[in-house]
């Protein structure tokens, strides 16, 4: 192979979704021995893109070429052969099966020999310095752990072009880290990499060039070494953004407006989702909840909304416990919850509904009369997408056809005009790009210098640390700590992640 | 003692079209396919065996016509439900429709052509009757039901044994239940997921026909009736899949048990406990009832319905 051979090279791909252009003329390329960064806002095209590569969609036009041969991929199966791996931002597990099992599935052969499949594992695992269990569940598993069986399920598959999409998500820093190591180890192996994300510290920190997608269309493409986070936003936004999140100083309410004392939950499984979790809101401030997903944020959400039973505990408001209060009287007191699920219309929001009519899910009860009045829903609809700047062909669209960003704001904006005293948002800029994100950030301020309370449920710790006036840790369902995000570091917090209590004389609370 | 293996044996016969039925529908259930037309599937079985063995009077030919029509039947709700993706309970919902329908109409003109309820030969039931292998059939008790039955329940349990070998033990079985528990992680990791479909709810469908083929040709001695051939018994076996877990092997155990309550009322003494007929034909489904509440209130990941069972996978879907 000579020099100027590419791993992979994408000529001109275009790809269309009905009417809408997902990608137009994108090219890049990527040689062995690289790590290569697919940076772009949400909607950018990136993850259709690699979807590409990996026989799950087909270009409408362009050239895939692997090793320097056009080749042209119909599945699954196909870029396998062509030694393509990807690793899913949403992990393509079976949940019931061991991490051998899932590894091994779908590979050549009648019987599978457990016993040769297990020492190959382990011979991946070892050599790139991963640490497995293959007998352990897939349900029993962390998110980090289930990210790696992903990786060896592809590297076992004989893969040397990796294609990572938002790897780090869900990760906590130390996580990160250590997948970075590896990564690092397979691309002095030889391997070529393309890793999906933007988060723009991390490209800097692991990738060798930047291809940058905008829109659809490839923006360029730069050598990581020189380039700054700077020049990477103003290419991914299309013009010079202002990177820093506002912290504005209110005046916190002298007494807390809410109370959570020794809650204890246990959720479907009958397995304790929160232990002893006692905190207090006050008006004016915004609380962050930070953990690995699935440490018991849900459960804590749902539980304040009374869609889950507490097994003990209380919960008080305005001197009233309202653990045993049904939804409708929560709302009523003034309690507004935008819960984002994964799936961002699970909750709170009714897909094949328009804007509009979603508004009237929170106000058709307080209308008189047998019929409906839809005037004032129609009034508030149009009122959001003006002031919230919702892209959105009119109000009478589904809110199934807006993309994710559009949807969060109609979400979080209907929960804002009920003017609530209490603001519960759980992951309000999942899968957000940098506008839209800031637009969220920015209401969550107003209502705080509103005096609102609010509690901010989120993913992304350098967020956390920048928006929160204080910052709470969940692990396990446990609280690990209430800390000033002003004193302490992203390690710090990383730590408390894992499960390490905070020790006194650390962040101190400043109670 | 002779009244409780004589109970036992006749539970035995009764519990063997339910076996056929449940490993047929556990096998559709694991790739992800809930069929709903287990019913019309024994049906269709039912005439088509009973017809070859009328006209040929071939065990052989009799078993694969009801294993060929039957899958047909399965064949046209896999091309419904995995390709054209129709929503699978009323696609199975219709096929037991269809399967009922088409077995009593051509079933209807077969007793105009005979000139009244026809029936099979008595060479051809002698090849369905019991085996009774010598010497050791004459095992006290013991020996009538484990070594004097007749073929058909032989067949039914090697078919539960082989598939839980197949689905348990082997790579193929593995991709399988990885497709009915995630599609998605399926697919992306090489496996043809509706190839896999297909065969396997087509298989499922041909043993559910095996089952209604012993319906109409063991157990009412070989003559077709107008109606009530199979009688509701692929309801019951679709009750029957979730009894089992889902695994074949203990599908033997709980055909077992259902049969039990269908013979009893034959060796319940009628001179010592008065209990109404209708009671007792009531009971499989009384029981049936009773196991789905009880099953559906038990909380556990493993041993239970395929994770995406009843619901159509589309590649491109977001």
């Amino acid at each position: 192979m000579t020099n100027t051979t590419y791993a992979i090279e994408l000529k001109n791909i275009c790809k269309n979704f009905g009417s809408v252009a997902a990608n137009k003329n994108v090219s890049l390329n990527v040689k062995y021995g690289e790590i290569l960064a697919l940076l772009g806002e949400n909607g950018s095209g990136k993850t259709t893109l690699m979807n590409m590569l990996s026989g799950i969609y087909h270009p409408d036009s362009g050239e895939i070429w692997i090793d320097g041969k056009h080749t042209v991929i119909n599945s699954p199966k196909d870029s396998f052969k062509l030694k393509i791996g990807m690793i899913h931002q949403h992990f393509k597990l079976v949940d019931v099966f061991t991490a051998a099992e899932n590894i091994i599935m779908g590979t050549e052969g009648f019987v599978g020999s457990s016993k040769k499949a297990a020492e190959k594992i382990k011979e991946i695992a070892d050599g790139f310095g991963f640490s497995i269990d293959p007998n352990k569940k897939v349900y029993d598993m962390s998110v980090g752990e289930k990210q790696t069986v992903e990786i060896i399920k592809v590297l076992y598959r004989g893969a040397r072009i990796l294609i990572l999409d938002e790897p780090t998500a869900v990760l906590t820093p130390q996580e990160t880290e250590k997948l970075f190591k590896v990564l690092d180890n397979m691309r002095k192996d030889g391997c070529a990499i393309i890793i999906i994300t933007h988060k723009l510290n991390e490209v800097m920190a692991i990738s060798d060039r930047v291809t940058v997608l905008r829109k659809g269309e490839t923006v360029a493409t730069v050598d990581t070494k020189t380039t700054d986070i700077r020049k990477l936003t103003e290419l991914m936004v299309g013009r010079p953004v202002e990177l820093k999140i506002d912290r504005p100083e209110t005046e916190r309410s002298a007494e807390p407006m809410f109370f959570v004392k020794d809650l204890c939950v246990r959720n479907e499984e009958d397995v304790f989702a929160l232990k002893n979790v006692s905190f207090e809101l006050y008006g004016g401030e915004i609380l962050g909840v930070a953990g690995v997903a699935g440490s018991g944020q849900r459960e804590l959400c749902e539980t304040i909304a009374g869609l889950m039973q507490a097994e003990s505990g209380e919960i008080t408001y305005k001197g009233e416990n309202i653990l045993h209060k049904s939804p409708a009287e929560i709302i009523d007191l003034g309690i507004s919850m935008s819960f984002i699920p994964e799936d961002r219309l699970g909750m709170g929001l009714v897909a094949s509904m328009d804007i509009a009519d979603n508004m009237l899910l929170k106000s058709y009860k307080k209308s008189k009369g047998l019929v409906i009045n839809r005037k004032p829903s129609r009034e508030l609809a149009e009122k959001l997408v003006k002031r919230l700047e919702i892209v959105t062909p009119s109000i009478k669209t589904p809110v199934s056809r807006l993309s994710g960003g559009n949807v969060q704001k109609v979400l979080i904006g209907r929960e804002i005009e009920s003017n609530p005293n209490i603001l519960i948002t759980a992951y309000p800029v999942r899968g957000l790009d940098i506008n839209s994100s800031f637009t969220i950030y920015n209401l969550l301020n107003e209502q705080k210098a509103k005096g609102v309370a609010v509690l901010y449920i989120g993913e992304d710790l350098d967020v956390i640390l920048e928006l929160c006036d204080r910052v709470m840790v969940l692990c396990h369902g446990e609280v690990m700590g209430i800390v000033d995000p002003r004193k302490v570091t992203k390690e710090d917090i990383g730590l408390m992640m894992l499960g390490n209590k905070l020790e006194k004389e650390g962040g101190a609370e400043n109670e | 003692m002779d009244t409780l293996f004589n109970f036992l044996y006749a539970s035995i016969i009764a519990s063997t079209p339910l076996l056929f039925g449940t490993v047929g529908e556990i096998l559709s259930e694991k790739v992800g396919n809930m069929n709903l037309g287990v019913e019309g599937m024994m049906w269709l079985g039912a005439f088509a065996g009973f017809y070859a063995a009328y006209k040929t009077e071939s065990f052989l030919i009799s078993l694969l016509a009801s294993f060929g029509l039957a899958a047909v039947g399965a064949l046209i709700y896999a091309f419904l439900t995995v390709t054209l993706k129709a929503n699978q309970n009323v696609t199975g919902l219709t096929l037991t429709t269809f399967g009922i329908g088409l077995s009593l109409v051509f079933g209807k003109a077969m007793i105009t052509a005979a000139g009244g309820a026809p029936k099979t030969s008595d060479v051809f039931n002698a090849k369905v009757a019991a085996i009774n292998i010598p010497v050791l059939s004459d095992i006290p008790y013991i020996g009538k039901i484990i070594f004097g039955l007749n073929p058909y329940v032989y067949i039914a349990v090697a078919i539960a044994i082989i598939l839980y070998v197949y689905l348990m033990k082997t790579k193929t079985g593995l991709n399988l239940r990885a497709i009915g528990e995630n599609p998605a992680a399926a697919d992306a990791s090489g496996i043809n997921v509706n190839l896999m479909k297909y065969i396997n709810i087509i298989i499922g469908g041909g043993i559910c026909g095996i089952g209604g083929a012993y319906m109409s040709l063991v157990m009412v001695n070989g003559s077709w009736q107008d109606s009530g051939v199979v009688n509701g018994y692929g309801w019951i076996a679709v009750a029957l899949v979730i009894f089992s877990s889902w695994n074949p092997a203990k599908a033997i155990l709980g055909s077992l048990i259902f049969g039990m309550f269908s013979s009893l009322r034959y060796y319940v003494p009628s001179d010592i406990i008065v209990i109404p007929t209708a009671f007792y034909q009531m009971l499989p489904f009384v029981v049936t009832t009773i196991v789905l509440i009880v099953t559906s209130i038990k909380k556990n990941k493993e041993n239970t319905q395929p994770a995406a069972c009843g619901i159509n996978y589309f590649r491109e879907e977001r």
